[in-house]
């Protein structure tokens, strides 16, 4: 059990650095790729409820076709099979895209259920006072959405911080990749990856915490 | 002309359901009105489309002579509806507070937002209107702490805040637990006594004999009778009328 | 362009994986819904803070931790401490466990669903705290359950795209090994993200009725 423990006190001072510069980048990778998840989880939802057939249709489609494709494939899709096709994109780039497109559908959804969660009521309420209807959304509806969708955000947002870490795969220099990295080099895999999950872990945890105390 | 509201032929169909089939109503200033009837007949439906919460399918609504949801022959948009629904005060079943918002805030957001009243005079007005409902020692309380009565006064004085012309209330006290009733009855009464404008969608008959000046009783979407509150209600002429009274009475 | 040919070169290389990926799903499936449900159990009906606090920290560990890293962990990690698994044990004991923290998230909440009332009802009959678990509150609690269960399903059947990075031979695997030449790259990637879709179609249609059916009768 000691020599387990062992390396991480002989190399904290060279793991430490490796791994903070790579927990910058999982941070990075994933707050970019959840704002733009928010950007075109907006745009779903605003398509969804479309007046033109044709628009509300591929909403539909989309929402389907990415829950039942891997964020994997996409990646591979993106970085790997589109250059095949003549478009390129840089590592970070391409996890960023990938990301948020198969997160936009969680996006949109979490938008969508957290506006159906306001009652109509409410609404009614606000246009009999004499609120116009964008007074009506800004002054009460929108209030109350943001509230109700905080909790499940940050879940979403841990969802997609842990599987930032599929864009190891395709060369990005995040935890999990710094961490193969690391492994052959010290030939200590198992102290390794446990290193790398706690580094998940300690970003994670504190959003999981927040959304669970936010739901209540 | 001395009626403030008109409504005229008002009809409403959802789909091939008709709801509303065809009600003329004028209520002078000052009066009191209330619409009584069993449930589904259209009391709710009818005065949600006086506000156009509901657009009508056909008829007329005119308050103070101006035609309520349609401009140069056009129905108007939600945004153009919005001065004509601030002249009209709307107390909902459910009481709808706005749950993000305060007591005060929720009284004064209106002045604030529609009529554009400086931050302090719209808490002033808000503070008054919460004085007129007794509720001036809640008024930093979340809607959430209050009881169904209190929530209730202060949906009351909300819609007073708008300074309407006319108070819309449907069934106020029908979501309260009975002992609460009361508290709730006394501030529309003294409202009333204050010489409002009022139409009141209500169950409770002895308030409706005792503060409206007239009643409709509505079934199955037309007025089947109206008059002088005490002549409906102690001697209704109409059949279905009377078994209606029976039955609310038991 | 990709002729019929390459197509059919390439929709033969990934059929060799879809067995695989089937597996996988299956066993992590079965692994994470019992386990998961065994914890829920635990969690829900049990007293003791020791095991609360057990549970709890289980679902916290493998909540936020990647699936990669569990996997990495299990392969490569336990390997190097002599305790060397194969890919696909590797894989089904990862998504396995990975998948009883959320089946046990959703059990808990199909249980929590239920009203005081049914317990109190139960016990006042005369059932034992065992039989009122077991005769009335899971069979409501499975329904309200299932939905959820199936929505497992669905993200499963994408998950085990994961277990490829541990060299366990399903459709991304298969589709990594084949790239050879550039513009083929494009057309592979495309045929396994349809095979995946293709697999998950059918579950989702599932979740949809499961929706249609019980999402009514529960307010
Ligand atoms: N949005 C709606 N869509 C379809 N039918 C409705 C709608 N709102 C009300 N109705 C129907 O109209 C009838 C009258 O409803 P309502 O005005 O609420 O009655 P009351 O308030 O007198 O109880 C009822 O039969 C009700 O089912
Ligand atoms: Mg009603």
């Amino acid at each position: 059990m000691n020599s387990f423990f062992q390396p991480f006190f002989e190399y904290a001072n060279e793991w430490a650095p490796q791994l903070g510069e790579a927990m910058v980048n999982t941070a990075l990778l994933s707050v970019s790729g959840f704002a733009l998840s928010l950007v075109f989880g907006l745009l779903l939802l605003l398509a969804q409820g479309s007046d033109y057939a044709l628009i509300s249709r591929f909403a539909k489609l989309y929402i389907t076709v990415v829950r039942g494709v891997p964020l994997l494939a996409v990646l591979f899709l993106i970085y790997f099979g589109l250059p095949g096709i003549g478009i390129t994109f840089d590592a970070f780039p391409a996890a960023v895209l990938g990301l948020s497109l198969c997160f936009a559908a969680q996006v949109g959804e979490v938008l969508r259920a957290g506006l159906k969660a306001v009652p109509n009521g409410q609404r009614e309420a606000a246009l009999s006072v004499g609120f116009t209807p964008s007074q009506s959304f800004a002054y009460i509806v929108l209030p109350q959405v943001l509230r109700i969708v905080l909790s499940p955000m940050l879940v979403t947002f841990v969802s997609l911080l842990k599987d930032s870490s599929l864009a190891s795969l395709i060369t990005v220099d995040e935890l999990v990749l710094t961490g193969r990295a690391m492994a052959t080099e010290y030939f200590l895999p198992l102290q390794i990856y446990i290193a790398v999950g706690l580094c998940y872990f300690v970003i994670a945890w504190p959003f999981s915490l927040l959304s669970r105390r936010l739901a209540r | 002309m001395d009626a403030l509201l008109r409504v005229t032929g008002l009809r409403k169909a959802y789909g091939p359901v008709e709801v509303l089939k065809g009600i003329d109503l004028s209520v002078r200033p000052g009066e009191k009105i209330a619409l009584i009837g069993p449930s589904g007949s259209g009391k709710s439906t009818c005065l949600r489309c006086l506000n156009f919460l509901e657009k009508p399918s056909a008829g007329q609504i005119f308050l103070d002579e101006e035609e309520i949801g349609v401009r140069n022959g056009r129905p108007m948009s939600d945004r153009e509806l919005a001065p004509q629904r601030s002249e009209m005060g709307m107390v909902f079943q459910l009481f709808n507070l706005w749950p993000h918002l305060t007591v005060t805030e929720n009284v004064a957001i209106a002045a604030r937002k529609v009529r554009g009243l400086p931050a302090k005079e719209a808490r002033e007005l808000a503070l008054e209107m919460l004085a007129k409902v007794h509720m001036t020692h809640r008024a930093d309380a979340s809607p959430a702490e209050l009881s169904g009565g209190q929530q209730q006064r202060v949906a009351i004085a909300r819609a007073l805040s708008q300074k309407p012309k006319l108070m819309l209330f449907d069934e106020p006290t029908s979501a309260l637990d009975p002992e609460l009733v009361h508290e709730v009855l006394k501030v529309i009464e003294e409202l009333a006594a204050e010489g409002r404008t009022m139409l009141i969608v209500t169950h409770e008959i002895a308030f409706a004999r005792d503060v409206a000046d007239r009643v409709l009783f509505l079934d199955g979407g037309v007025i089947v009778e109206e008059g002088p509150a005490r002549n409906v209600i102690s001697h209704p002429r109409e059949p279905r009328t009377q078994s209606f009274l029976k039955q609310i009475r038991h | 362009m990709p002729g019929i040919e390459t197509l059919h070169f390439v929709l033969e290389g990934l059929l060799a994986g879809v067995g695989v990926t089937m597996l996988v799903t299956v066993c992590a499936l079965l692994i994470g819904t019992a386990f998961g449900f065994a914890l829920s159990l635990v969690r829900e009906f049990t007293r003791s803070r020791l095991i609360h606090f057990s549970v709890d920290a289980y679902l916290e560990f493998f909540r936020n931790i990647p699936a990669l890293t569990h996997l990495f962990i299990l392969y490569f990690g336990l390997a190097s401490i002599g305790l060397r698994l194969s890919a696909l044990t590797a894989a089904v004991l990862g998504l396995g466990l990975i998948g009883a923290a959320s089946t046990c998230d959703i059990f808990r909440a199909g249980f929590r669903a239920l009203p005081r009332g049914q317990t109190e009802a139960a016990l006042a009959a005369g059932f034992t705290p065992w039989q009122t678990i077991q005769f009335i509150l899971m069979p409501q609690a499975m329904r309200v359950a299932l939905p959820g269960l199936g929505n497992f399903a669905v993200q499963l059947v994408k998950d085990t795209s994961v277990v490829s990075a541990i060299a366990a031979p399903e459709i991304m695997f298969y589709a990594r090994s084949m790239v050879t030449s550039s513009f083929q790259t494009t057309l592979i990637y495309t045929t396994a993200a349809v095979l995946y879709l293709l697999l998950s179609l059918p579950l989702m249609q599932g979740v949809r009725l499961l929706e249609r059916h019980y999402g009514r009768t529960k307010g």
